[in-house]
């Protein structure tokens, strides 16, 4: 078979550091950090992520179409939240929020 | 004997079947197992990435709404029960464990532990959609759910919405309809992953009869493979709700 089989202790060894990456965001998030609370915990969830993804998605032992394909699709949602925000933040003076 | 030399011409298609059978599970319109797990993997990834853009327009609308309405959305999250979001997340870590767990019992092929993980993964999804269950109906029970009955008592001024008009009676104020906005999204982005949860489960479900079976194996096991992707997936929609939701007013106390 071309397919890889993954031992077992990797296995164990993603879910011990994801769930330390857990108590990590909570511990983080109880300390006042102004706007760094909120670039500390996206960057605590986008490792868990890219965990998830690399090796219980299995990404790294999947072809390059597979990847590319998983590639475009975060590609996409940055586009969507960055040209988005780039249009709220730019016109916020403008038209503020209701209630603002 | 032309006609013997043809058959094995046709069976002969590189990483195709070998000993000129054709494996059970292949179906005829791949050349090989490899093939066939190539298309459905892909498959499964390009449904992925309009899951990513289904959640995503959810995601972007509460970057919009938590830049305009910032402190409103912390004492909203501070109303939630960080410790219950912190034990579905290790609830639906350890369910990802398992489901790889699943897969990997039938590449070697344990057909016993792959039902056994199976299992698993759906018990602990059940548990996460049971604390979910009783997390929304604290909610209703403190009226934080939006609509005609919802209050909010907690935390931000009281301003009338319109000024004050003198025989008006009382407006609701500013603060809690912004507070209305965070459960707004709080409801629909749970909500959403939760009905993801329970497909989740119902495709697992699908899936223990043939695995009792003994359909898959080290060869064949796409469907595990597939589900196994949807499984993580909605992991990970989990993973960046949880401190969106439920950290935001962490520090506040």
């Amino acid at each position: 078979m071309s397919e890889h089989t993954t031992s077992r202790t990797i296995y164990f060894v993603i879910f011990g550091a994801l769930m330390v990456l857990t108590v990590l965001t909570v511990m983080a998030a109880r300390l006042d950090l102004g706007w760094a609370n909120d670039v500390v915990a996206m960057a605590i969830a986008v490792t868990k992520a890219l965990l998830v993804l690399w090796f219980f998605m299995h990404l790294r032992y999947s072809t390059r179409l597979t990847i590319l394909t998983a590639l475009a699709g975060f590609f996409w949602l940055a586009i969507l939240i960055v040209l988005t925000l780039n249009d709220y933040v730019t016109r916020e003076s403008l038209f503020p929020f209701p209630g603002k | 004997m032309s006609t013997r030399s043809t058959e094995q011409a046709a069976v002969a298609i590189p990483g195709g079947d070998v000993g000129g059978h054709h494996h059970p599970s292949l179906q005829h319109h791949f050349d090989s197992l490899a093939q066939q797990k190539e298309a459905s993997t892909f498959g499964m990834w390009l449904f992925l990435v309009t899951e990513i853009m289904f959640f995503g327009g959810l995601f972007t609308c509460y970057v919009v709404y938590r830049r305009a309405y910032s402190e409103a959305f912390v004492a909203a999250s501070h109303s939630l029960d960080w410790k219950l979001g912190a034990f579905n997340t290790a609830v639906l870590i350890l369910s990802s464990l398992t489901m790889a767990l699943a897969i990997w019992a039938a590449q070697v092929n344990r057909r016993k532990q792959v039902v056994f993980y199976l299992i698993a993964t759906m018990f602990l999804g059940t548990v996460f959609l049971g604390v979910k269950a009783v997390e929304y109906a604290d909610k209703f029970e403190h009226h934080h759910v939006p609509g005609p009955s919802f209050e909010w008592h907690e935390g931000g001024h009281a301003e009338p919405l319109d000024g004050a008009q003198s025989d008006a009676p009382p407006l609701e104020d500013k603060f809690a309809q912004h507070v209305q906005i965070f459960f707004s999204l709080y409801f629909i982005m749970t909500g959403l992953h939760a009905v993801h949860m329970i497909c989740g489960i119902g495709v697992l479900a699908a899936l223990l009869l043939p695995a009792w079976r003994g359909r898959y194996n080290s060869e064949y096991h796409n469907p595990l493979e597939c589900t196994g992707l949807y499984w993580h997936f909605v992991d990970i929609v989990w993973i960046f709700l949880f401190p969106l939701l439920y950290l935001l007013g962490a520090h506040a106390t």
